[in-house]
């Protein structure tokens, strides 16, 4: 305000609260992946109606709240194939979807394989994965600006093969 | 030969809101807060580790100039920038007690080859994972 303002106590950059309040939306749908989240409550996490949401999510995370959250929920899928004793169906609706149709079609977008060739494939590969759990769940977080879901997202569990810097 | 790391920064938005989330919530001890020619040297660390200190370091000149702040700022504001990892002897029983005290979780304790993990926020938006070590 003041021309006078000491630099150290410049006020914070003007969109720093937005970007904190659609933060939260997405924090909710981390942690809360399994429930039945529907847009209007996420919007509303984070202060917004529903359509000025999509659109602000988007030019931040580069991708819809929908797809974000297709995404976590992926994320968690795959962590329930590599290591619970559980059916497909099982996983699927654990991590929150609610069809298996549409899990399918998803989990293959992203990973480039079915759920369970997946699983037969972090079977047969054995041991625990290499990389902690919370690297794993930030490093699935959507990237600004960049791909819209061309790519298949990155394999964890297949090593430097598939670690591909394709979207910088 | 390096003995060991002492200092390690993370931006955060704001010194005082985050000196206070670090004490208050964390329960972190404070092990400097000067301030030299308009610079705010801000440390704290956790009680039980007196030989590590973080750097909460807000973006901005003379350390990153204006645009750079303003890069950092967004993605700490957005919460992409991972600041660690800390430990406890009871991730149930920490993840309750932080919870109560309105810390923002992205993830419970959850069973993971290496222990038992969570994942929370600083007051910023820098998440941090939470780990009971196995064994």
């Amino acid at each position: 305000m003041s021309t006078t303002t000491p630099r150290h106590v410049r006020p914070l950059a003007p969109d720093v609260e937005r970007l904190a309040h659609l933060r939260d939306a997405k924090d909710l749908m981390d942690r809360s992946y399994a429930e039945a989240l529907d847009l209007d409550a996420i919007a509303r996490e984070a202060g917004y109606s529903r359509f000025h949401f999509i659109r602000a999510f988007c030019d931040t995370y580069g991708q819809t709240p929908r797809d974000y959250l297709s995404v976590r929920r992926v994320e968690r899928a795959r962590e329930l194939l590599r290591t619970a004793n559980l059916t497909v169906t099982e996983v699927c609706f654990l991590v929150g979807f609610s069809s298996l149709g549409s899990f399918s079609t998803r989990f293959k977008a992203l990973v480039g394989l079915s759920p369970s060739d997946y699983r037969a494939r972090e079977v047969q590969r054995g041991g625990p994965p290499p990389i902690p759990g919370c690297f794993v769940l930030m490093w699935s977080q959507p990237a600004p600006q960049s791909r819209r879901s061309h790519h298949p997202a990155r394999s964890v569990s297949s090593g430097a093969a598939t670690k591909k810097e394709d979207d910088k | 030969m390096i003995k060991r790391m002492s200092h390690a920064p993370v931006w955060v938005l704001d010194q005082d809101s985050a000196k206070r989330f670090y004490t208050e919530k964390l329960g972190f001890e404070v092990r400097t807060d000067a301030t030299m020619d308009g610079l705010r040297w801000l440390t704290v660390g956790p009680k039980d580790q007196p030989d590590f200190e973080i750097i909460l370091a807000k973006p901005g000149p003379p350390m990153v100039d204006d645009e750079a702040a303003k890069a950092i700022t967004a993605l700490v504001a957005r919460g992409q920038l991972g600041a660690g990892a800390m430990e406890t002897d009871d991730c149930q029983g920490t993840y309750d007690e932080l919870k109560k005290k309105g810390v923002t979780f992205l993830q419970e304790p959850a069973d993971r080859p290496y222990g038992i993990e969570a994942v929370f926020r600083d007051d910023s938006g820098n998440w941090f994972s939470l780990t009971e070590r196995k064994g």
